[in-house]
């Protein structure tokens, strides 16, 4: 720090005589405190030093994680905010703190996580004199953000931070950052405690219910013959899992999820018929073009679970429930769009629906299975060849936790199929990267995901890739004793890049072997238990092994290298074209 | 207004098939940053902003802007929604020509010379219904309002006689049918506003849904 800025420094400490005053930095704390913020995920640096200085006093009362990058800080962030269903918090400072945000914001916009993220900025008067680890953070993060703020004076301090926790988690919820200049975090200035923000006139959290379209869209269901739910993470934000329960229930509805629905419906549900999308069931996604009503509840339609949309469900009437109306029309037309948050919507259209049986059309849901359990699932759960499989892993693991583990998945082949076979029987249980794919997301989200449920087993499945990439975390989980059990399915490759060179580009594996460190040596290094298993037999026995121990646990399964995924929608094609090899 | 543009195609152009030209009304709040949140809409599409124009609206802390841009009505439909959808954005309309009535200003440059001796320059000026907003010994600047197509007939004309400068201002336009937006104001200032402030274009008529 120069003399220039010291001076400053002092200038603004002591510019307010009144003894009651505070901070901009002890009021943001104090604002954390009102809004039950218990856990923050952060790394220190020069600019937000006054905020970190004022944390010192705070440590009884908030739990500051110190992460070992910005991005594993907002990484576990997102694996909070998604198990215990509350905003996350990041704390990091200017410049490259600020642009190592940058790929989690991304991964939160596009998953709809709740998180306020505070940035700490260069002194007011440097803005723009491309200062010392000044970055321009709200305009790289503008498309990345639901909303974002620059703070410049304390005053302004308790009513953004009101807003941004209310936009944060209201209506679809996104990440929120607040920029906030160093001078501001220093200057006193008279606090007059914290009103939560309940309404901004220019925002509208939730759609107006409107009884009319959800009496058409009843109408529709009860004159279908082959009615089909596709659902997504909306029934988690919303809090919705029981209301949707009893929704497709009444209806005896077929139920599909996308990877971000998953758990929000028990997987033994007699309705769970299945995973949508590029590598999810047979039946979903060849019957998806089969239905009659198609029923979108909290869910984008996104082109891994469309494919091709000229083909999509054209067959169908489509009824689209969501809180956002951009989404209605965006990909897929909709016959009758049900806008609105659907705990208050699914509950009223339940009303009105008959009670049906739909044997017929479920039995199909169930031929398919059993077309798809002897092409594809036996062969990977109960493997004949001598290497083990990703999935005979997660099969073994689904018998000791009897579904009741949270399951964090990185990106890739392993996530796949751990998001295929992975049981579940409670809401918040599948934390992964689903619309940005981040590989690097699994290990500092399962430490947030622990922290944000720590009476929950903790589960990350990730690949050898994807572990690499944020690794340095097992010193976030060293430091802090955090209880995470991490299985790294090593198969040597980039395998789901792997996978389509050999399917799509003649098998030029181009740069997709890859090596990696001793990674027992690795985690015993940072003092982390940790094995390596090959064999079948001794499988079952070092996974509950991993899971009796008491604190975190690294094991290296080799899997076979080049095994592949499937059922697979290949790209360009419609979801009634899924291949089964 | 940095992001505006200028599409200096003739008027007669051939469009691609179903675009033309739409009018996106945004009211927002006056808030730092509200611009670039709106223009990356556009530019994340790879959608030319033909015109923008921001200023206060009728109701005093409320700005709004003037968007036009040569779309289809799906596209626009699609854009109007992420502009709403943005937090500090009130509401999004969008129209078609005949929806608006609209203005754009033009301000010509051409020596003083060419009017007092050209009495052909002078009739032209009367027949746009130019007007002198500086008379200087070397050059007099014009100022017309009207539709594109007549500003740059205007050009066409004062071209031979040596047009030193010509600039033309983004569009403003005003929907026939609006009400102004105090009484909607208000309805978003209530906790629970009506059904008029989050519309459902499938129940409600079309025609009602994007005017106001």
């Amino acid at each position: 720090m120069n003399t220039l800025e010291l001076e400053e420094e002092k200038k603004v400490k002591t510019s307010s005589p009144k003894s009651e005053n505070i901070t901009g930095s002890k009021a943001l704390l104090e604002i954390f405190l009102a809004e039950k913020v218990e856990t923050i995920f952060g790394y220190p640096g020069g600019a937000i030093m006054p905020i970190y200085d004022a944390l010192y006093d705070y440590q009884e009362k908030i739990n500051h994680i110190l992460v070992r990058h910005e991005q594993g800080g907002i990484h576990a962030a997102q694996g909070y905010a998604r198990t215990s269903g509350r905003v996350g918090v990041v704390f990091a400072t200017s410049g490259p703190g600020a642009t190592n945000l940058v790929t989690g914001l991304a991964d939160a916009m596009i998953d709809s996580t709740p998180l306020v993220c505070i940035t700490g900025q260069v002194f007011a008067h440097l803005l723009g004199t491309d200062a010392f680890q000044e970055t321009d953070v709200i305009n790289m993060t503008t498309p990345v953000t639901k909303w974002n703020y620059q703070i410049t004076d304390a005053t302004e301090i308790p009513s953004v931070l009101a807003k941004a926790f209310y936009i944060a988690k209201s209506g679809r919820p996104g990440p929120v950052l607040i920029d906030i200049t160093k001078n501001a975090q220093l200057q006193k200035f008279d606090f007059e405690g914290y009103t939560k923000c309940t309404h901004i006139r220019s925002y509208r959290p939730k759609p107006i219910v409107r009884p009319e379209y959800i009496k058409e869209a009843a109408k529709l269901i009860n004159e279908a013959k082959k009615p089909f739910v596709i659902f997504g993470q909306g029934i988690i934000l919303g809090k919705a899992e029981k209301e949707f329960k009893a929704f497709i229930e009444k209806g005896n509805l077929p139920a599909a999820w996308t990877v971000l629905g998953l758990s929000a419906l028990p997987t033994d549900h007699p309705l769970n018929v299945g995973m949508l999308g590029m590598h999810g069931n047979y039946g979903p996604n060849v019957l998806t073009n089969d239905c009659d009503v198609l029923i979108a509840v909290g869910m984008r339609f996104d082109d891994r679970v469309t494919g091709r949309l000229d083909k999509y469900a054209k067959q169908a009437k489509i009824i689209h429930l969501d809180i956002d109306p951009s989404e209605i029309d965006k990909n897929v037309k909709t016959t009758v769009a049900v806008w609105g948050d659907c705990k208050e919507t699914l509950p009223l259209l339940n009303e009105l629906i008959e009670q049906k049986k739909h044997t017929q059309w479920l039995q199909k849901f169930e031929e398919y299975k059993q077309k798809e359990i002897e092409s594809c699932i036996k062969k990977d759960l109960y493997p004949t060849s001598e290497q083990l499989s990703m999935g005979e892993v997660v099969n073994a693991l689904n018998d000791l936790t009897g579904g009741n583990a949270v399951i964090v998945t990185d990106v890739g082949q392993h996530q796949m199929v751990g998001c295929r076979y992975a049981k579940f029987n409670q809401s918040k249980s599948n934390v992964t990267s689903g619309g940005l794919g981040t590989m690097g997301f699994a290990l500092p989200a399962a430490i947030g995901a622990k922290f944000g449920a720590p009476e929950r087993t903790v589960v990350a499945i990730i690949g050898d890739g994807g572990f690499q990439m944020t690794l340095q975390e097992l010193g976030t989980i060293m430091q802090n004793n955090v209880n995470v059990k991490i299985i790294i399915l090593n198969n040597s490759y980039l395998g789901m890049v792997r996978q389509w060179q050999e399917l799509f580009n003649e098998r030029r594996y181009s740069f997709t072997n890859i090596e990696s460190p001793d990674f027992v040596a690795l985690a015993n290094s940072y003092h982390i238990k940790s094995q390596k298993v090959t064999d079948r037999d001794v499988l079952k026995n070092v996974l509950k092994e991993m899971l009796d121990h008491q604190g975190a646990y690294l094991l290296e399964v080799i899997v076979a290298k080049e095994d592949n995924v499937f059922p697979m929608v290949p790209q360009g094609c419609s979801v009634s074209e899924i291949r089964l090899a | 207004m940095n992001n505006q543009q200028k599409k200096e195609a003739p008027a007669d152009t051939i469009q691609a098939p179903g675009k033309q030209e739409y009018t996106i009304t945004a009211y927002t709040e006056n808030q730092i940053g509200i611009l670039n949140r709106i223009s990356i809409i556009f530019s994340r599409r790879k959608i030319n902003i033909q015109s923008l124009n921001t200023s206060p609206s009728e109701v005093p802390g409320i700005h709004r802007f003037n968007i036009v841009i040569d779309e289809t009505e799906e596209v626009v439909k699609k854009l109007a929604r992420q502009i709403e959808k943005q937090v500090d954005v009130l509401k999004a309309y969008y129209n078609t020509n005949d929806e608006i009535i609209w203005q754009e200003m033009s301000l010509y440059k051409i020596p003083t010379d060419a009017i007092t001796e050209k009495v052909k320059v002078e009739r032209l000026l009367r027949e746009f219904g130019a007007r002198a907003v500086a008379i200087r010994k070397d050059y007099t600047v014009f100022e017309t309002t009207g539709h594109r197509e007549e500003t740059d007939k205007l050009i066409k004309f004062l071209e031979p006689f040596g047009l030193i400068e010509f600039v033309r201002s983004a569009r403003v336009a005003i929907i026939k049918d609006s009400n102004g937006f105090h009484e909607k104001v208000k309805e978003f200032e209530r906790r629970e506003p009506g059904e008029e402030v989050v519309e459902n274009e499938y129940l409600d008529k079309q025609e009602e849904v994007f005017s106001m």
